[in-house]
C-alpha cells in the first residue's frame, strides 16, 4: 500500500484518514485534507511522485499464461454451446419449438435475407442466454454509487421487463475515474447554468454558424493544460477518430497500428485509404522490425517510398490494461523519422502526476507526440473528443475534419461541463482526485493479486481486468456480484480473445476505501465459490488473510 | 540406299527395341523421368524472378536516405474555416455576433425549439439528476433509463415496432450503412446524398451504384441492368443484399425523393429501402411524421428510417426507427453504438421534451412551416437574378446565382452584406471529396417563428447585395 522506501511511520497514518469513508452528506475531496498538518501533505505528495519517476516502476506490467485446464474447459465450453445451438436450431428449424425473436416482414416475398445465418447463430444461441449481464439501464448520476434498474425475463432472456424496483451496487464499470460524474457540485453547477444561457445546442456546424465562444474557449484552455500550441474539440471520441484520420493519412502512406487498437482508430485507418500493418501488441522489436521493413521494401509491388509513416498508439488499453512503451516509441520515432498518433482516451486526466496521460506519466516532452488524441467522456464526465497538437497540424484539420464541417457543433452544457472540470483539474483539488485514484489503483490491483486472481496489464492502470474464461463462470460471476451489490463489466468472445474471456474493473477517484474493500470481500467469496484464482505465480489467498 | 542399307537399319532399329524389352526397370523409369523433367522445364517453368537480397548496409543507406513528407501541408489562412463567425448566446430566431444582434436563417433551427424554456428546464432537471456524462458505452451501463424512454417514443411516434439512439448526428447513418451491407452487396445510393451517406458508403465496401440525383429513369436503368446479371447467376445473385439509400428532404438540393415509384421498385426488383430524414422529420406531413407522412405511404414498406435529433428537435444525436428485425441488429453491429459513449442524458431529455411540444401540437407548427416555406419560396422567385432550389414546401432552399455570376467569391460577399444589415445567412461548406460535389450556394433555412415581416425583410436585403455585387 505505502511506498516502503523511507516514509516515517506517522506517514502511514495520514495515508489511511486520507481515504477513509465519508460522511454520506460529504462530498469527495471536503474531508479529507483539513485535518491534516500542511507539511506532512506536501511530504506525501512528494513521496508518492518520486516514486513515479523510477522508469522500472512505470512499465511494470504482468500478461501472465493461460493455464491449460482453463484453456480445454473454456474450448469445450464452447463446443458444447455450439452443439446445443445446433441441437435448438434443427427444433426450431422443424417447428418442435416456438421461433421466438422477431422475423423479417419480408421474409416470404423473395427478398435475400438480411443477415447470415451463421452470424446471427451467435446472438440467438448464445449471447441471448446471458443477454441480461450486458446492457444493464442504470436510473442515476454514473458516480461511485449506482442504481442499477431491475430487470426480470419470463422466457430465457428474449424479453426483459422492469419490475419498478432499482439495485443500488458500487460502481465498477463505468468510466468515471476522476469521480467527476456529479450531479451538484461546481461542474453540474456550471452545465444548469450555460443551459440557461445558451440552450442546449446550436443546430450548424462549426464552419458555418455554429462557433460560440465557449468552444473557443475550450479549446484554448485544452491546448494549454496540454502544453500543447493548439487543440480542436468534436462532439463524439468516436468520430474523432474515425473522420480526422483519412485528413491525416491517405493512399501512400503507412499506418503501423498495435493490434489491440479500439475499433475507431481501426476504421479511421480503414477510411483513410493508408496501407496499414500491425504490430504485436506493445512489442518494440516487432515495430522496429515492420518499420526497418517497410522503408527498406517501400510500398508493395512497385516499391516506391511510402510518403510518410504513422505510428498509432493508444495510451491505455482499456482491455488489456496495459500502457504503452512511450519512451521506447518516440526513441524509434526519432530513429526512423515516423510520426506518432496517440489515443489517449482512457489515459487523459487518470494517469501522470498532473493528469496530463501518458506524456505526464513518463515525464516525456509533449513535442515529441505528433498527434495527441483524447476523449472528455472518461476522465470529465462529459461527452466528446479532441485532437492537440502544433498550430499548423490543427489548422489542417480544421480545413479538413469531416466532423467540423459536417457535424453539429458541441452543445453547451457538454463544453462548460469540461471547462469545469479542466479548471478544477488544474487546481489543489484536481490534485487529490490524482492523487487518490492512483492510490485506489494500486491498492485495488495489488490486492487482487495478492489473493490469487490473474490480472492484466500495468500496475498503475486504473483499468484492471482480471481473466475467467470459461463463459459460464463470466456470466455467473456477473450476476453473483451485482446480487451483492457490485455492478461490474464482463466482456467475453467476439470484444475479446475467445479464450481470454474477463471481467474489467474501472476504478474511481470517487471510491473510498471502504468500498474497495466491500468490493473486494465480495470478489473474493465469489471467487472462492466459483474457483476463479487461476494464477500460479501469486499464491491463492483468502482476503481476511491479507 | 541399297537393300543392304535398309536392312542394316531395320536390324539396328530391331535391335533397339529388344534393348528396350531387355533393359531392367530402374533404367526404363529413370529415362522416362528425365524425359519429363526435360519436358517440363523447357515448356512449364515461369522463369522465377532474381531476388535482390540487400545487405544490412545497403538496407541501412535505404533507410538513413529515407525522407518523409511533412505530416500536413501548408493551408491558406484564408480559408473560411479558419476565419468563421463567433457566437454568443442562445442561436434562436436571433443570433449574437460581436455584440451585435441579427435574424438567424441559417441554422437547422426549423421549429425554434432551442432556447424554448420548457425544453430548458427539463434538460436542468436531468443534469441534477444523471449528471452530464453517461460515462460509458451502452453495453457498459452507459444505458440509462431516460435513453429507453426516448427510443420507445420515437418509436411510438413514427409508428414502427422499435427505435434505436446515436450520440452523434453525423455517425448515425455513417454506423448503420455498413452494418447491413458488406462487401458482397449492392448499394444504389442517389448522387445528392449528404457526406455522412457517402462515409457510411465508402465504410461498408459494397458495390455502389450511383443513380442521378432524383431520376427515377437512371435508377430503374441500373436495376434492370442487375437483374439482367442475377439471371446469368442465379446462385450467386441469391446471396447479394440490395438496399437503396435515399433521403427524404436532400440536404444539398432541398428537394424531395420520389418515394412512391421507389417503393413500387422494391417489390419488383427485391431490394431494401434505407430512408434517411435528417431535414424532413419535423418539417414535412401533416403532424411532422417526414416524407412517408407526405406521400401517404405505409411506414411500414420502409425498412429503416434514419434522422437527426440535431435539427427539428433541437438536441444533440441521431436515431433510427423500423421493424424490430432490422433495428436490433445495430444494437450489436453497429460501430458507432457499440464502441462509442452513450448519448448525455440531458440531451435526451431535452429531446423527449421537444417531442412532447410536436406531439401536444399536432398540426399547427407543420402547416405553419409549410405555409411559409411556400411563401419565402414565392418571395424570393419574384427577386430576378437568384435561382432558388428546393420544393416549395421545402423549409430549407438553396439560392445561386445565375450561371456564370454563381461563384463562391459573390456569394460570400453577399453573406457579409447581409451581416452588416443584421441577417445572418450563410455559404454551405462542403469538403472538396465529395462524390458529387454541389454548385456553390447559400442555405437559407427557414425557421417557423419568422414572421411575414422578417422574410419581406430577408428579400429586401438579398436584393440590395445582388445590386451590390452585380455592380
Amino acid at each position: 500500500m505505502v511506498a516502503s522506501s523511507s516514509p516515517p511511520v506517522h506517514v502511514t497514518n495520514v495515508h489511511r484518514r486520507l481515504t477513509s469513508e465519508f460522511h454520506p452528506n460529504e462530498k469527495m475531496g471536503d474531508t479529507v485534507l483539513s485535518p491534516v498538518d500542511e507539511n506532512l501533505k506536501q511530504y506525501r505528495f512528494k513521496t508518492e511522485t518520486e516514486n513515479n519517476s523510477d522508469d522500472g516502476g512505470l512499465q511494470d506490467e504482468e500478461f501472465e499464461e493461460t493455464p491449460l485446464y482453463a484453456a480445454i474447459l473454456t474450448y469445450l465450453s464452447y463446443a458444447i454451446l455450439c452443439l446445443f445451438g445446433w441441437l435448438r436450431d434443427f427444433l426450431r428449424q422443424s417447428n418442435i419449438e416456438k421461433k421466438r425473436g422477431a422475423v423479417d416482414p419480408n421474409a416470404a416475398l423473395g427478398f435475400v435475407p438480411l443477415y447470415q445465418s451463421y452470424e446471427s447463430f451467435y446472438t440467438r444461441n448464445m449471447y441471448t442466454r446471458v443477454r441480461d449481464i450486458f446492457n444493464r439501464p442504470i436510473a442515476s448520476v454514473p458516480g461511485a454509487h449506482v442504481e442499477v434498474v431491475e430487470r426480470v425475463s419470463d422466457d430465457y432472456n428474449w424479453t426483459h421487463r422492469f419490475t419498478g424496483k432499482t439495485i443500488n451496487a458500487i460502481n465498477l464499470g463505468s468510466y468515471n475515474y476522476l469521480g467527476f460524474a456529479e450531479k451538484s457540485g461546481p461542474c453540474a453547477t456550471d452545465a444548469i447554468n450555460s443551459i440557461k444561457k445558451f440552450g442546449v445546442s446550436n443546430c450548424n456546424t462549426r464552419t458555418e454558424i455554429g462557433t460560440q465562444r465557449y468552444h473557443v474557449e475550450l479549446e484554448k484552455l485544452l491546448a494549454d493544460f496540454l502544453h500543447v500550441e493548439s487543440s480542436i474539440a468534436f462532439g463524439m471520441g468516436f468520430a474523432t477518430n474515425s473522420l480526422n484520420l483519412p485528413v491525416l493519412a491517405s493512399k501512400g502512406d503507412l499506418i503501423l497500428s498495435d493490434e489491440m487498437n479500439h475499433a475507431s482508430l481501426i476504421l479511421g485507418i480503414r477510411l483513410s485509404g493508408a496501407s496499414y500493418r500491425t504490430y504485436a501488441h506493445n512489442d518494440m522489436k516487432n515495430l522496429e522490425e515492420k518499420l526497418r521493413e517497410a522503408i527498406v521494401h517501400g510500398q508493395p509491388r512497385t516499391n516506391r517510398p511510402w510518403k510518410k509513416i504513422i505510428l498509432v498508439v493508444e495510451g491505455i488499453y482499456s482491455m488489456e490494461g496495459s500502457i504503452c512503451r512511450l519512451p521506447e516509441i518516440i526513441e524509434l520515432k526519432k530513429k526512423y523519422k515516423a510520426y506518432l498518433y496517440m489515443d489517449e482516451a482512457h489515459s487523459i486526466g487518470a494517469i501522470g502526476k498532473n493528469g496530463r496521460g501518458i506524456v505526464d506519466y513518463f515525464g516525456a516532452d509533449v513535442k515529441d507526440v505528433d498527434i495527441l488524441m483524447g476523449t472528455f467522456t472518461k476522465s470529465f464526465g462529459s461527452a466528446g473528443g479532441y485532437i492537440a497538437g502544433s498550430k499548423s497540424l490543427i489548422d489542417h484539420i480544421l480545413t479538413n475534419s469531416h466532423a467540423h464541417t459536417y457535424a453539429s457543433s458541441m452543445a453547451a452544457p457538454v463544453v462548460e461541463q469540461i471547462i469545469s472540470s479542466l479548471r478544477i483539474l488544474q487546481g489543489p483539488e484536481g490534485k487529490k482526485r490524482i492523487y487518490q485514484l492512483a492510490d485506489n489503483t494500486r491498492y485495488f490491483r495489488s490486492k487482487l493479486v495478492d489473493m490469487g486472481f490473474i490480472v492484466y496489464g500495468n500496475k498503475n492502470s486504473p483499468v484492471a481486468p482480471v481473466l475467467l474464461y470459461l463463459p459460464a463462470r463470466v456470466t455467473r460471476f456477473n450476476r453473483e456480484l451485482l446480487r451483492r451489490g457490485i455492478a461490474v463489466v464482463t466482456v467475453g468472445f467476439p470484444a475479446t480473445k475467445l479464450l481470454e474471456a474477463r471481467v474489467r474493473f474501472c476504478i474511481s477517484a470517487a471510491h473510498t476505501r471502504q468500498m474497495l474493500d466491500t468490493a473486494l470481500m465480495a470478489i473474493d467469496e465469489v471467487g472462492t465459490e466459483i474457483p476463479l484464482r487461476y494464477s500460479t505465480r501469486h499464491k491463492s489467498r483468502r482476503f481476511r488473510e491479507l | 540406299m541399297t537393300r543392304g542399307d535398309i536392312e542394316s537399319l531395320a536390324t539396328d532399329f530391331y535391335d533397339l527395341l529388344e534393348s528396350f524389352k531387355h533393359a531392367p526397370v530402374y533404367h526404363l523409369s529413370f529415362e522416362i523421368f528425365l524425359v519429363l523433367a526435360v519436358s517440363w522445364l523447357v515448356f512449364f517453368r515461369k522463369p522465377r524472378p532474381i531476388e535482390k537480397k540487400l545487405t544490412e548496409k545497403e538496407k541501412q543507406e535505404l533507410i538513413d536516405e529515407w525522407q518523409p513528407e511533412p505530416l500536413v501541408p501548408s493551408v491558406d489562412p484564408n480559408h473560411p474555416a479558419l476565419n468563421v463567425r463567433v457566437l454568443d448566446g442562445i442561436v434562436g430566431k436571433t443570433v449574437e455576433i460581436d455584440g451585435r444582434t441579427s435574424l438567424n436563417f441559417a441554422t437547422f433551427n426549423f421549429l425554434n425549439f432551442v432556447g424554448k424554456q420548457r425544453i430548458a428546464d427539463k434538460a436542468i432537471q436531468a443534469v441534477q439528476k444523471y449528471g452530464v456524462g453517461s460515462c460509458g458505452p451502452r453495453g457498459f451501463y452507459g444505458t440509462i433509463d431516460i435513453h429507453l424512454e426516448l427510443e420507445e417514443r420515437l418509436a411510438r411516434f413514427f409508428n414502427c415496432e422499435e427505435g434505436i439512439i446515436y450520440s452523434y448526428g453525423f455517425s448515425t447513418i455513417a454506423s448503420i450503412i455498413p452494418a447491413y451491407s458488406k462487401r458482397n452487396d449492392i448499394l444504389f445510393v442517389d448522387e445528392g446524398v449528404h457526406y455522412a451517406i457517402q462515409k457510411g458508403v465508402e465504410a461498408s465496401r459494397s458495390h455502389v451504384k450511383w443513380f442521378r440525383h432524383n431520376d427515377i429513369a437512371d435508377l430503374e436503368r441500373l436495376l434492370a441492368e442487375q437483374e439482367i446479371l442475377d439471371k446469368k447467376n442465379p446462385k450467386k445473385a441469391r446471396s447479394i443484399r440490395r438496399f437503396l439509400i435515399i433521403e427524404g428532404l436532400y440536404v444539398n438540393y432541398g428537394d424531395i425523393c420520389p418515394l412512391q415509384r421507389m417503393v413500387e421498385l422494391k417489390y419488383k426488383y427485391k431490394y431494401r429501402i434505407f430512408l434517411d430524414e435528417s431535414v424532413s422529420f419535423g418539417t414535412i406531413g401533416q403532424t411532422g411524421r417526414g416524407v412517408t407522412e407526405y406521400y401517404n405511404i405505409d411506414r411500414q414498406k420502409i425498412d429503416l428510417i434514419s434522422s437527426t435529433l440535431e435539427y427539428a428537435v433541437g438536441s444533440i444525436g441521431g436515431f433510427a426507427v423500423g421493424s424490430s428485425f432490422v433495428v436490433d441488429h445495430q444494437r450489436l453491429s453497429a460501430q458507432g453504438y457499440c464502441f462509442s459513449a452513450s448519448l448525455p442524458p440531458l440531451l435526451a431529455a431535452a429531446a423527449i421534451e421537444a417531442l412532447n411540444i410536436m406531439e401536444e401540437d399536432n398540426t399547427t407548427l407543420f402547416e405553419t412551416i409549410m405555409d411559409k416555406s411556400k411563401r419565402l419560396h414565392k418571395k424570393i422567385l419574384s427577386i430576378k437574378g437568384y435561382i432558388v432550389n428546393g420544393d416549395e414546401i421545402s423549409p430549407l432552399k438553396h439560392l445561386r446565382l445565375t450561371n456564370a455570376l454563381n461563384t463562391i467569391g459573390r456569394l460570400e460577399e453577399i453573406v457579409q452584406f447581409a451581416q452588416t444589415r443584421d441577417i445572418t445567412i450563410t455559404v454551405a461548406r462542403y469538403l472538396s471529396d465529395e462524390h458529387r460535389l454541389p454548385e456553390p450556394s447559400i442555405r437559407l433555412i427557414l425557421n417557423v417563428e419568422m414572421n411575414d415581416e422578417e422574410l419581406e425583410f430577408l428579400c429586401t436585403v438579398l436584393q440590395e447585395a445582388l445590386v451590390k455585387v452585380t455592380t
